[in-house]
């Protein structure tokens, strides 16, 4: 092979954070393999074990709580009454901020994946030399603490800040406007945070596809934006998948951005549960809320992913 | 050339408004003064001139980085010329865009798309030029690959084989007017290549298309091309028939490259029109005039390992004219067909014999003495400023 054509070997990038899956969801255990004997369960094992620990007896006191009779109190002690209402109640009372959550995740993960996508696919073609360089970057706002990245947010979109005054001078915004407090605020933090976890599953799939697929397609009479859509977009799908769903899961259920970006009027269901929890101490609303947060983000997740045809992405 | 206007070379496209006067009368490919530079200045083709007759099968031979998938690729427009033309039935299409092009190429590793199944795969050129009949037309194109019953499978369900004839009934659904091939039997195992090169072949013929095949496989390239250009570091060494170019080596490199040669040193003594003397370490050979190709009086006498005889000495040879005595065989290796020679000559050097199995001539031992003879017709005389080792590291197999 003549390495004269200018067109790089596809290289593996080892570390640097570009494993594709460095949050996957942890509920799909490997293949069972009938071949490996004993081996591969006992490998199994501590993770399994953890799962139990951490997931699924807090999962089940979390069900059980919802289920306790609402009169109950940290001096009075709970009592199991199956008080199904909880979650009449809960809905009834917090249905606006659920769906907002859900809204602003779904805006943040659309923001995410037109930013993300650029980004991933300059980095996978163009960025040459400089792609571990430009990961790294990517992965870089995660050495400081998540709090202080939004807390000096709060900073940039301060009311006299600069961003405001230029578009208050651009009569983008009015003589009054403002962008903290507004969901503007709410759905930009959340997209500036959660933007690398849509980035490094889109770079992972963007980046295994055989450069020459797009010369093949370009070589049989496809324009560059018609072999796009025909070849690379279909080829990155996973990475959209996985990405859509590693932003949209923690952005709607995130009540940080929410709190400190935001107003009342923009809160989150993640807020409320917190201070349902820590505040009022109504342990079973709380839990009530969290179910059906979990059950809404899991239905639509196992939509998405149906609609999205698995087996053409695996 | 002639200035005879409007022959009739290209019925589909009836007249290009801008003819460049030399280009004009030519149907096949041709390249002119192509250079390509990469950046940081690695020169990978130099002032590269090319025809290729239309319907020809045609052969691009080199080792690696030689500069031949360049050129390939600058004909599919992948790549642009730093400098040059290429026309193609007349037309210029050094800068055209490779989705304007009649061109498709068959990519080395056939770069089949994933996420398609085979007949979607071999639809796509046509779906993009929004042709009519593509059904049919698909169907009828992976009967001639005979692939009809796998047209619902992934490319990665296939065997290696299989997509390579995916790759090729790709590129050849479009009817290009080239069709390019990147060495695309380079990853099949030796036994499917020999059948592919005869598939391969069959199809050019049957769809009579202009073939261009790039390949660092001497035996490949002879086998199926009409015409083999042999390039080295950036530039053609020399082109023809794979016969010529194997009987009458014009350089060291194409004389070790495509097949073995032995070459000892020698010095012309007399050129005549028709036969040069040679001395050859005191020996007088000769070789026919029309197959000396240098002009200094110190040169390399080649003579291929098949076309040397040899017997005992003394004996009187089937080869009047080029006899040497003093040798004394060094080793012996049989091959069935075949037995190949290792003989020490008096001067040190060590010629191969590659001796036919006829069951005519006995066979020697090591140590024997011996003596080695060639009609001088098949002898060939090369420059001595050439390195005598040129092209024979690079060459694949035997």
């Amino acid at each position: 092979m003549t390495s004269t054509a200018g067109v790089a070997p596809p290289l593996d990038v080892p570390g640097t954070g570009t494993g594709p899956t460095p949050g996957a969801p942890p509920e799909v255990p490997p293949e069972t393999g009938r071949r490996r004997g004993k081996t591969g369960y006992l490998l199994l094992l501590p993770g399994a074990l953890w799962l139990v620990l951490f997931f699924v007896v807090p999962f089940y006191s979390l069900v059980a709580t919802s289920l306790y009779d609402p009169a109950g109190s940290d001096f009075r002690g709970y009592e199991m009454t199956w008080a199904v209402g909880n979650y009449v109640d809960a809905l009834q009372e917090y249905w606006r901020p659920m769906l907002r959550s859900l809204w602003y995740g779904a805006l943040a993960t659309l923001f995410c994946l037109v930013l993300g996508y650029v980004l991933a696919y300059a980095i996978a073609f163009k960025a040459g030399r400089w792609k571990n360089l430009m990961l790294v970057l990517v992965v870089a706002p995660f050495f400081t603490s998540f709090l202080v990245r939004t807390l000096s947010w709060k900073l940039i979109l301060a009311d006299d800040g600069w961003v405001v005054n230029t578009l208050q001078f651009l009569q983008v915004l009015g003589e009054d406007g403002r962008l903290l407090a507004t969901p503007v605020a709410v759905v930009a933090g959340l997209t500036y945070n959660f933007l690398p976890f849509m980035v490094l599953p889109l770079y992972a799939s963007l980046d295994k596809i055989d450069p020459r697929l797009v010369e093949a397609s370009s070589d049989l009479y496809a324009h560059p934006a018609v072999g796009f859509f025909k070849v690379t977009w279909p080829l990155s799908l996973p990475g959209v998948v996985s990405g859509t769903l590693l932003t949209f899961i923690p952005a709607s259920g995130d009540y940080i951005n929410a709190e400190l970006l935001g107003s009342p009027n923009q809160r989150m269901v993640g807020g409320v549960i917190q201070s349902l929890f820590t505040d009022a101490n109504d342990y079973p609303a709380a839990a009530a809320l969290s179910m059906v947060l979990m059950v809404l983000i899991v239905v639509m997740v196992l939509l998405y992913v149906r609609r999205a045809g698995t087996e053409e992405l695996l | 050339m002639s200035q005879v206007a409007e022959t009739p070379t290209s019925p589909e496209r009836p007249s290009a408004p801008a003819r460049d006067g030399d280009h004009t009368a030519y149907d096949g490919l041709r390249l002119r003064q192509v250079t390509k530079e990469f950046a940081g200045g690695f020169t990978a083709v130099r002032s590269l001139d090319l025809d290729v007759p239309r319907g020809s099968f045609f052969a691009l031979l080199g080792p690696s980085g030689c500069g031949k998938t360049t050129t390939l690729r600058m004909v599919a427009g992948l790549e642009t010329p730093t400098s040059g033309t290429i026309t193609l039935a007349g037309q210029d299409i050094t800068y055209a865009k490779p989705y304007r092009r009649p061109v498709n190429t068959v990519f080395q590793s056939y770069a089949l798309f994933p996420h398609l199944d085979i007949f979607e795969n071999v639809a796509f050129g046509l779906r993009r030029r929004k042709e009519k009949d593509v059904d049919r037309r698909v169907r009828e194109m992976l009967e001639l690959v005979e692939l009809s019953s796998q047209a619902r499978k992934r490319p990665a369900q296939l065997s290696g084989g299989q997509q390579q004839r995916v790759a090729l009934a790709r590129a050849l659904i479009n009817q290009p007017e080239v069709l390019l091939l990147d060495e695309p039997l380079g990853a099949l195992d030796l036994k499917l290549r020999r059948s592919m090169q005869i598939e391969v072949k069959r199809i050019q013929m049957e769809v009579g298309r202009t073939f261009v095949h790039v390949t660092h496989d001497q035996e490949e390239a002879m086998t199926m091309a009409d015409t083999v250009a042999v390039m080295n570091g950036g530039v053609i060494e020399q082109m023809g028939a794979p016969a010529e170019l194997y009987e009458n080596p014009r350089s060291t490199f194409v004389a070790n490259f495509l097949g073995q040669s032995n070459l000892i040193e020698g010095r012309v003594v007399q050129r005549a029109a028709d036969v040069t003397s040679v001395d050859m370490h005191g020996i007088a050979v000769s070789v026919p005039t029309p197959r000396v190709h240098t002009d200094s009086d110190a040169g390399w006498v080649g003579i291929r390992p098949e076309k040397v005889l040899i017997g005992p000495p003394g004996e009187e040879l089937d080869a009047p004219g080029n006899t040497i005595p003093g040798g004394v065989v060094s080793d012996v290796s049989f091959v069935g067909v075949s037995t190949q020679y290792l003989v020490r000559m008096p001067w040190g050097q060590e010629l191969q014999v590659f001796s036919q199995n006829t069951g005519r001539t006995r066979m020697f031992s090591q140590g024997e003495q011996v003596e080695l003879s060639w009609r001088p017709e098949y002898a060939f005389l090369l420059d001595r400023s050439q390195d005598a080792a040129a092209g024979a590291a690079e060459r694949v197999g035997g």
